[in-house]
């Protein structure tokens, strides 16, 4: 007697179906639980950690909202090696603006945010229209660049760079403000996704040719997608930077691209939860062996390796399988 | 001070042409991308200095094994790594960079870093030239550039292994149809790619001395030379190492060396903006899709 | 009559490399026409749609609608002015369900420019795009991943797709290959339906019978080059055409 695996959908999942789901409790329950559970724990959590986990909190939300641009990003078919350049220019912003002029938080991070990312959006357009691969190269070097450029012409501080920054409130107040931004950040761009708008832009990323055959300029579309990860990678930059009260060239290290990388290919990408789940999982255990020093990057680069051949689709695209579907054994009918 | 840096722009071209060879073979030539070149370089080049510091090797012995070690490397990399992720473009950049990644680091870690790991010169003598000591290794350098580039010519163009080296970039569906092992030709070509890196460390290395971070300096290097060249162009990546070494020899003598790596970014930028293809670049963006 | 015709193609050459796909062709259409175009494997039909909608450009020569030269002009703009072609090779994407593909062209601007400014109900429109071309609402093929579906449906999708961009002129690159007779006996309709609409239509096709039948004009390509154009009969007995087609007794 023969048998194979078989893998169905759980009875309660074909029940919560569209509408249906708001037949009973259990039913809405088990379609919210997912959603509500992680956002009430990145809530609450603040409250039963001590301040060192409270700082890798924060890096943890940090790097989520890198991941979730990266992702975006890919998503469109833009593969971005430089995320480390979002970054960055949002610290630089920032730290500019509190430093030469003055400005509080509360108004340099916005500013810093938008402009940053507007910033970037402008450096990369011309190179939008490049195939893929040569674009990423491109973004990988424009990080380097600059940090060689600031080295170089000692502007914004130089090799020392900018410190005495003026701090947030407190850490309640820094944890709330990315922990909020970084749910609402989630969320909104997985129901922005799911619209019309999300098909085009992956559309572009599945068959481009046919995109463009729809009279839709997929430059332009492209542009906006740049434009809406670098704001939310600028975002996590201008915040450090009230964080650390510090900006240098170190923030357009290759840490910055990297562990976002590696966080969206850990987690899965294309669920922007999977990116979230990546970073959840990546920084605390960095941080729990920053112990081994240097052995941390051959961490991440093993993760890639592994990850990429093996487990493509990531540790979110696992867990929801294993919570919509069940496997069981079944004979075969010969 | 002209006539100097002219022949230091000339070596400093050699070297990079010298770096980006094996990486122009593996990328360029059979489109497999092997982000860990840089690590390979790096890593035949503390196996030489061990085997020749610890084992007490002689010099050619240290240096052929080193170079047979990296071609094993290279190889098993493809087939237990690249295989898996084959034709995406994406993974395959990662994966490799990923494998790259983690053996530098680990030399990072383990601090083999000084003066002292350094691996020999051929000849400790110094020729002037135009007015200028040049030193013999130099020279070697220039001329091991030149017959390497001229023997890696000769073999794609002329020997059905090289032939089939280009052939897999260019069309793998009609490489098949031809009875060509598509798997094998790429083992082949990752292989002999990581051998030239191990070459050339055998030979640049000895100019200074061997770090972990060469290894990001190289990969970014050969990849300038590569994309400015033109991908696959043996002789666009003749041309192309002739103008970054130029320009940044000219730059770092005139201008001051913090800039050097500026212009060369800042070539690979340009070029990347107005012919992506590269100089003499075979791709043509849009039009092979249709 | 001398209203300048709707599609001017002047001596336009696309090379590639020292191969000349499309070599000096010079043709036009006439608004309200549909055009056939055939000829050999190879004869640079495909390539010669590429170059009227945008998505390579000629070598040499002008390319001209109604008056406008868009020779170099992107193709997505192209598709904004009016001109929307289908591909010989269909790729839809695969997962997504049938009527979800309609809706990247439906987000199109020049959908929106049609409509007044309006997209109105996309899904709703999709549906019934779909039905005219064929796709039976009953049965909710709509409905259905685009992977699952046979050749004759994703082709009918794909002149969906074009049609929706309300194009004036619509060109249809081997709609009919891949299609059972019954399907093509469902979509000759639909094509005739545009064209009393006022359409202009140009079809690459290799089933000759069919074609002839809904055609005004038969244009024959060789090697690049125009080698024929007139009415079907006229065309086929020229000896050149016979040549091409079946060789020559040398």
């Amino acid at each position: 007697m023969k048998k194979r695996r078989e893998r169905i959908d759980r009875g309660i999942k074909v029940r919560s179906e569209d509408v249906y789901a708001l037949v009973s409790w259990r039913e809405m329950l088990y379609l919210a639980g997912p959603r509500l559970l992680p956002a009430a724990a990145f809530l609450l959590l603040p409250f039963f950690l001590g301040p060192y986990w409270q700082k890798v909190m924060i890096s943890v939300a940090v790097f989520a909202l890198l991941a979730i641009s990266w992702d975006m990003l890919a998503q469109t078919g833009i593969i971005s090696l430089g995320q480390a350049l979002f970054f960055g220019m949002g610290a630089y912003v920032s730290g500019i603006l509190n430093i030469y002029f003055g400005m509080p938080p509360w108004i340099t991070i916005p500013i810093a945010t938008v402009s940053g990312g507007a910033i970037c959006t402008l450096i990369l357009r011309p190179v939008l229209r490049l195939r893929g691969i040569y674009f990423s190269m491109v973004t990988l070097i424009v990080p380097l660049m600059l940090v060689r450029i600031i080295e170089a012409t000692k502007i914004f501080g130089g090799t020392e760079g900018l410190s005495g920054m003026t701090p947030l409130p407190s850490t309640r107040v820094e944890i709330y403000l990315v922990t909020v931004v970084l749910l609402g950040v989630l969320f909104g761009l997985r129901r922005l996704m799911e619209t019309d708008y999300g098909l085009v832009l992956k559309g572009i990323r599945d068959n481009d040719r046919s995109v463009t055959n729809a009279g839709i300029n997929i430059y332009w579309f492209k542009t906006q997608a740049l434009f809406i990860a670098s704001t939310i990678g600028a975002f996590a930059g201008a915040f450090m930077t009230h964080v650390y009260m510090f900006v240098g060239m170190p923030v357009f290290a290759l840490d910055y691209s990297i562990l976002p990388m590696a966080a969206a290919v850990v987690g899965g990408g294309g669920t922007f939860a999977g990116a979230t789940l990546g970073a959840v999982i990546l920084v605390p255990m960095s941080e729990a062996l920053r112990g081994i020093g240097g052995l941390r990057i051959v961490m991440y680069g093993l993760f890639l390796v592994v990850f990429t051949v093996a487990i493509p689709e990531g540790l979110f695209d696992y867990i929801q399988r294993k919570y919509h579907q069940m496997e069981r054994w079944v004979e075969i009918d010969q | 001070m002209f006539a100097g840096t002219l022949v230091f722009a000339l070596i400093n071209s050699s070297i990079l042409i010298l770096l980006a060879l094996g990486f122009n073979l593996t990328f360029g030539i059979s489109g497999v991308a092997n982000f860990a070149y840089g690590a390979l370089y790096v890593m035949s080049a503390y196996l030489s200095w061990t085997m020749l510091n610890l084992l007490h090797l002689p010099f050619w012995a240290s240096a052929a094994l080193s170079i047979v070690f990296a071609m094993i490397s290279g190889a098993l990399m493809y087939r237990f790594v690249l295989l898996r992720v084959r034709g995406q473009a994406l993974s395959e950049v990662i994966a490799t960079f990923g494998i790259g990644l983690s053996i530098l680091e680990v030399f990072r870690y383990l601090g083999l870093v000084g003066f002292e790991y350094t691996l020999p010169v051929f000849w400790n003598e110094s020729v002037m030239i135009a007015g200028a000591y040049v030193d013999i290794q130099r020279i070697v350098i220039v001329l091991i550039a030149l017959a390497l580039v001229l023997g890696l010519w000769l073999f794609t163009h002329f020997t059905s292994t090289g032939l089939a080296f280009r052939g897999i970039a260019q069309d793998e569906r009609t490489a098949l149809t031809f009875g060509i092992d598509s798997d094998r030709i790429a083992t082949l070509s990752v292989s002999f790619g990581a051998g030239l890196a191990a070459i050339a460390a055998t030979i640049v290395i000895p100019l200074g001395s061997i770090a972990p971070d060469e290894g990001y300096d190289v990969l970014i290097k050969a990849l300038a030379v590569c994309i400015i060249g033109g991908l696959g162009s043996t002789g666009g990546v003749i041309v192309a190492g002739i103008i970054i070494g130029f320009a940044e020899r000219f730059t770092d003598t005139y201008i001051g060396s913090h800039w050097t790596m500026i212009v060369s970014l800042a070539a690979i930028l340009l070029v990347l903006a107005i012919k992506p293809s590269g100089l003499f670049g075979h791709q043509k963006e849009l039009e092979e899709r249709i | 009559m001398n209203v300048p015709a709707m599609l001017q193609v002047e001596n336009v050459s696309k090379l590639f490399g020292r191969v000349a796909a499309v070599d000096r062709l010079s043709c036009e259409v006439r608004s309200g026409e549909l055009v056939g175009v055939i000829g050999p494997n190879g004869s640079g039909k495909t390539t010669l749609v590429n170059l009227i909608s945008g998505f390579i450009k000629p070598t040499s020569g002008r390319i001209l609608y109604n008056g406008r030269d868009i020779t170099h002009t992107a193709p997505h703009n192209i598709v904004g002015m009016g001109i929307s072609r289908t591909f010989q090779m269909v790729r839809p994407f695969y997962q997504l369900p049938a009527y979800k593909n309609m809706i990247i062209p439906l987000y199109s601007p020049r959908v929106r420019q049609m409509a007044g400014g309006r997209y109105g109900d996309r899904n709703a429109v999709a549906l019934d795009l779909l039905e005219e071309v064929g796709f039976e609402r009953d049965a909710n093929v709509a409905y259905k991943p685009a992977g699952t579906l046979p050749q004759g449906y994703l082709k009918r999708l794909e002149l969906a797709k074009a049609i929706a961009l309300s194009p004036h002129l619509l060109i249809l690159d081997e709609l009919f290959s891949g299609m059972s007779l019954a399907e093509v006996a469902s979509v000759v309709p639909v094509i005739e339906k545009l064209r009393m609409a006022g359409k202009t239509i140009i079809m690459i096709e290799h089933r000759l019978k069919e074609l002839f039948r809904i055609a005004d004009r038969i244009m024959v390509l060789n090697y690049g080059r125009k080698i024929a154009d007139g009415s079907a009969s006229e065309v086929m007995e020229s000896d050149e055409v016979k040549k091409a087609y079946l060789g020559s007794e040398e």
